[in-house]
């Protein structure tokens, strides 16, 4: 690592400029309120906090971080008329994984790295959840910490884990996936990984401001009402959305532009399908959110009182324009499962997808309807109690396409030759979790039913089953099916299978009680609850503990068989037809030395003499084979 | 027997056969269990609703478990055979439809049933304007022609329950009498909480400057546990409260007694209205 | 091993210290809380805890981060004023509590916590004379336990009085009126108290900041 990297825009000079912008956004609105004198801001001197200047550090704070990073280098040098920079482009060394590349593997990788970080820190968050769960009474936290730490884990697997799939696989593979050599946006798709990345140190630096007590959810108008963390509530959210939503744009652009010459729609990897319907849904629910938290944002700022009942206000907007975001988001969550789910079923079944049309229709119908359901959220909220039975079917016609899904991977495994390696297994237990995760979900969508479980722990158990079994047992499959191909070394396979038994048994052991926990009337985010539930709460604990050993077992996994076994991927270890699979391991930095030419889908297992794609054709006289 | 028969055949058995067995059980062994018991009759609803859906998802369940398990012993690799292709089935038009209308089929009876369910209310809040109204029982309309209004004051960190029938007097108890319809009025005075009464199939979010009913008619005399089942903030872990359901004359007594010994504050209260927004309201000391 | 072995392992090592670290660092920070305040506890047969507090409009900078904070403060047995809201008490006694009030008023949002209830008696002593209601609009704070259904409205200092207190802790030469209370312990175990009046100045329905982070004016009674 020479001088000119250390000094240049990296890592490290985006975190420095990023501290430099956000003591300038704080000190300078600090200024600035003192100085202006308005009246609607006086409640700074009462309140000792100062929710103007927090924006602005966070927000200047972020924007220095990504000019540190060199993400102003290209649009100044161009505006000057110099010629661009050409670091952003390297194509070796180690550092360039520490900055902003537009290399997709590189961010890829980034993605990888940054997003199990964190997924760490919010699954460490659980564990200490759990911990003070042990007891019916605090224990370990005091109760304004426990919201604070049960907000900091929800928060952040809602808000990170919407780019779990996409992030590192889908910006990896997907252009490979579908024989393009990057995506159509590289700059956009570095900046979906910085913006986020900023959004995880914001959520977390809130618990030092005063803590975050309101949950995920962030219902007004207890976010209003809640100390400066809040701030950092809004801010994460918000530059998770913008992230999302540039992420689905990229997602979109790319596959509806840089398709290989025949790669037809019918012939796109189901795996793209899952990509194409979570983009959508980011690229359409996101920014409804962006725009709710710029309201509340002006609520704990500038005293609008967009959610205040006695200023003409309503809680009840809040919630419907959250829920118009939120719905769509757990779907956002639960969609690139399914594609990982089929691509991943066909490969170690040996048998094309069964009924890919119906799978693809199942995608976009879910896509399509998760936009009218948000309203069973709120059931017994007191709001139009009249279109309750409209939102009970409209919830319940979601699962007749996701039933598509269900039957595809039924019928794809049907007369197949199963091999149960360890990302298949993880596929299987996404069949059973989200079968439970599904089931329970008819209860909370029928309004007499959901009357007992809502908010309860019932719900809670559901969504974990869905988002967690949905999510991140596809995840890890991924995880374990194209890391080797992302970095040219196996993961060990026997570690792979102890990972997940003990993941699959702990996760039912953890989740499975909660239903029962809800059915006794154990009610969500409650540090305290009755002691004749101690046992089922402690056991719960226990599985949790066991869920967390897992995640070491894997952290171990990955860091011994990728730094020291170091067992070489063969370009096609799984004998897959994808055109990934038809590259070296790791991927070249060139993907295609050619731009292949699709001769057909991906799918022809037990298919004679089907070719899926040869490199486009030379001119006569340029060059040899390659 | 099993010998002739296809695998599909072979499925369908084992199908039919366990979701017997777990409908059967379902019926007989769970449903005692099911909550939210039967403390009332929206309780009673719920129940029936959540032994229905039980019933209707056993054997969905069943299908997905008996199908992958037995494809997945059938159709498994064996140890050292060859990586060989399955069949190339690319679909099957038949399947698909006879798959696409059953689960249609369940999803609009389930969504039907749900409705016809909902039209009594189920014990949810409705808002200020209560469309799914239930029929008072012949028990309730003996006690008085309306229903008992009680309203439920929600605010961090505790309820309070006023009763505008008897003069308007605020409690810090929540009593009913069995047998007789309530309406439950709820609101709050500062963020979102949420009423739940678990033992009598009640929940209704407790929203600022806004009025939210439920109708509920207790069946049974007992002690209930009370809790806030939406987040609001420090003490939300703490904000449960205990009540109770007596008889009519219990109830009498209670707030016969209740109304003398609240009375030096009563003078206090500002006039029973559905919702209040009680000065400070922002940002204000 | 290579050297761009070693310098991965090394990056990963350096990551992973730093993690646990951080990770250490802030489990600490969040299991940081009140310390608890042990009473006296006069013995005999009719064994009893003095408990003597006192409210503040702003808590001051020398017991806070947040000066401007309303807060309660309890008396240590050397007299010195501490930041305190989680109490050791034990089971079955009798508990009398004093309490210098030296806050203005700010009004209940429910006026109905005006009356006393769940004390000895039924009442409290303001300046010497038992009350047990006082006008809802004259509350400055309450000391209330929901799960003992007990709740002491406490009268704030009128507006125009002299010599009001600034920072706390106050000393008693600043006006101020001397509520006094008892009451018996439950049985062993945590019981939250709070105050019901909105009287974080500068929060939504005066119940953010100083009101829902304990030290301030919210804790728990530790009955053991």
């Amino acid at each position: 690592m020479n001088m000119r990297r250390l000094v240049g825009f990296n890592l490290l000079t985006g975190i420095v400029l990023g501290i430099g912008g956000f003591y300038l956004g704080w000190y300078g609105a600090h200024w600035l309120v003192s100085s202006l004198d308005i009246e609607s801001l006086d409640y700074f001197g009462d309140t000792d906090e100062n929710d103007l200047s927090l924006f602005f550090g966070y927000i200047l704070g972020v924007i220095g971080f990504l000019v540190g990073l060199g993400f102003a280098n290209y649009p100044l040098a161009r505006l000057r008329g110099y010629p661009p920079s050409l670091r952003e482009k390297e194509t070796t060394g180690v550092s360039r994984y520490f900055g902003l590349s537009t290399d997709h593997k590189v961010v890829g990788m980034q993605y990888f790295v940054g997003i199990g970080g964190f997924f760490f820190i919010a699954g460490v968050n659980a564990m200490l959840i759990r911990f003070e769960l042990l007891r019916p009474e605090p224990n370990v936290f005091p109760a304004g910490n426990y919201l604070t730490l049960v907000t900091e884990h929800g928060t952040m697997m809602m808000g990170m884990m919407t780019s779990a799939v996409l992030g590192p696989f889908a910006n990896y593979l997907l252009p490979i996936m579908i024989g393009a050599r990057r995506m159509a946006f590289p700059r956009i798709e570095a900046l979906t990984f910085w913006l986020l990345m900023a959004a995880g140190v914001i959520l977390l630096s809130g618990m030092f401001y005063g803590g975050l007590p309101t949950g995920w959810t962030g219902y007004e108008p207890l976010n209003l009402q809640g100390n400066m963390g809040m701030d950092a509530y809004i801010l994460f959210f918000a530059f998770v959305g913008l992230s999302m939503t540039l992420l689905g744009l990229n997602m979109l652009a790319t596959v509806i532009t840089m398709r290989a010459p025949g790669m037809t729609w019918t012939r796109l990897p189901i795996f793209v399908w899952g990509v194409i319907s979570t983009a959508i849904l980011q690229l359409l629910a996101a920014p409804v959110l962006i725009g709710v938290l710029a309201m509340a944002a002006f609520d704990r700022t500038i005293q609008t009182g967009y959610f205040v009942a006695a200023q003409g206000g309503s809680n009840y907007l809040f919630e419907n324009l959250f829920w118009f975001f939120g719905h769509p988001e757990v779907y956002i969550l639960a969609l690139p499962g399914f594609g990982v789910v089929l691509e991943l079923m066909a490969v170690f079944a040996r048998k094309p997808v069964w009924g890919y049309r119906l799978a693809v229709a199942g995608m976009l119908g879910v896509t399509l309807l998760s936009f009218t359901v948000w309203q069973h959220h709120l059931f017994v909220s007191g709001i139009n109690s009249d279109l309750r039975p409209f939102y009970m079917l409209s919830t319940e016609l979601i699962s007749i396409p996701t039933g598509f899904i269900f039957i595809c991977a039924m019928g794809t495994l049907w007369r197949g030759n199963i091999t149960f390696s360890v990302p298949m297994l993880f596929c299987l237990a996404w069949v059973f979790n989200f079968l439970f995760g599904g089931i329970t979900g008819i209860f909370n969508s029928d309004t007499p039913s959901d009357v007992t479980t809502h908010g309860s722990f019932f719900v809670m158990a559901h969504f974990h089953y869905t988002i967690m079994g949905g999510l991140i047992f596809t995840f890890f499959a991924a995880i374990y099916y194209w890391l080797p191909k992302m970095t040219g070394y196996m993961l060990n396979e026997r570690l792979g299978k102890v990972h997940f038994w003990m993941m699959f048994i702990a996760f039912n052991c953890t989740f499975g009680p909660l239903f029962a926990l809800g059915f006794e009337g154990m009610p969500r985010r409650v540090v305290t609850y009755p002691t004749d539930l101690q046992g089922l709460n402690d056991f719960v604990s226990a599985s949790a503990f066991v869920l967390g050993i897992s995640m070491l077992v894997f952290l171990y996994n990955l860091v011994y068989s990728q730094l020291f076994a170091k067992v070489p991927a063969p370009a096609n270890p799984w004998g897959s037809k994808s055109l990934e699979f038809q590259l070296p391991s790791p991927v070249p930095v060139h993907d295609f030395d050619r731009i292949p030419v699709i001769l057909d889908d991906p799918y022809g297992y037990g298919e004679e003499g089907r070719i899926v794609a040869r490199p486009m054709p030379i001119p006569a006289g340029a060059g040899g084979e390659v | 027997m099993m010998r002739k028969l296809g695998h599909g055949a072979r499925i369908a058995l084992i199908w039919l056969v366990a979701s017997t067995v777990g409908d059967v059980l379902v019926a007989t062994v769970l449903t005692p269990h099911l909550p939210p018991g039967t403390g009332s009759t929206e309780a009673s609803g719920q129940r029936f609703d959540n032994e229905v859906l039980t019933l209707v998802c056993i054997p969905i369940i069943a299908l997905i478990l008996v199908f992958f398990s037995y494809v997945l012993i059938v159709f498994r690799r064996r140890t050292g055979a060859p990586l060989t292709d399955g069949p190339p089935i690319r679909g099957n038009a038949r399947v698909q439809t006879i798959w696409i209308a059953s689960t249609t089929l369940i999803v609009l009876f389930l969504a039907a049933f749900g409705t016809y369910e909902l039209l009594g209310g189920a014990g949810g809040g409705q808002g200020s304007g209560p469309v799914f109204v239930p029929d008072a029982s012949a028990a309730s309309l003996a006690q008085g022609a309306k229903p008992l209004q009680v309203q439920v004051i929600a605010q961090q960190w505790q309820f309070t329950y006023r009763y505008p029938d008897d003069g308007g007097f605020e409690s810090a108890q929540f009593v009913l009498p069995v047998n007789r319809q309530v309406e439950l009025h709820v609101t709050s005075l500062d963020v979102i909480h949420s009423f739940w009464v678990p033992a009598l199939g009640v929940k209704a979010d407790a929203n600022p400057g806004a009025d939210n009913i439920a109708y509920v008619t207790p069946t049974k005399v007992q002690s209930l546990h009370i809790e806030c089942a939406e987040l609001c903030g420090l003490f939300h872990g703490y904000m449960f409260d205990t009540g109770r359901v007596v008889s009519a004359a219990a109830f009498a007594t209670f707030v016969a007694k209740q109304r003398a010994f609240v009375a030096p504050v009563t003078r206090y209260l500002p006039k029973y209205a559905t919702t209040y927004l009680p000065e400070p309201a922002f940002r204000a000391g | 091993m290579s050297s761009s072995q070693k310098k991965i392992s090394g990056i990963v090592a350096v990551m992973a210290v730093a993690g646990v670290a951080i990770g250490f660092y802030i489990t600490g920070y969040l299991m940081s809380g009140p310390a608890a305040f042990h009473p006296t506890v006069t013995p005999g047969p009719s064994r009893s805890v003095n408990l003597t507090l006192q409210t503040d409009a702003a808590v001051g900078p020398s017991l806070a981060p947040n000066p401007d904070w309303v807060s309660y403060l309890v008396q240590d047995q050397s007299g010195k004023w501490r930041r305190t809201t989680v109490w050791s008490l034990p089971a079955h006694t009798l508990v009398h509590v004093t309490v210098y009030q030296f806050d203005g008023d700010s009004g209940l949002r429910n006026p109905f916590m005006a009356k006393v209830r769940g004390t000895v008696g039924n009442s409290m002593q303001v300046n010497g004379k038992t009350r047990n209601v006082i006008d809802p609009d004259d509350a400055s704070h309450t000391f209330a336990v929901p799960a003992l259904d007990l709740i002491v409205p406490l009268m704030g200092v009128a507006d125009d009085a002299k010599n009001q207190c600034g920072y706390g802790p106050c000393a008693m030469s600043n006006a101020h009126n001397t509520i006094t209370f008892s009451f018996m312990t439950p049985g062993p175990g945590r019981y939250r108290w709070q105050c019901l009046v909105p009287c974080a100045a500068g929060f939504l329905a005066g119940f953010g900041g100083p009101m829902q982070t304990l030290g301030y004016m919210d804790g728990f009674l530790n009955v053991s």
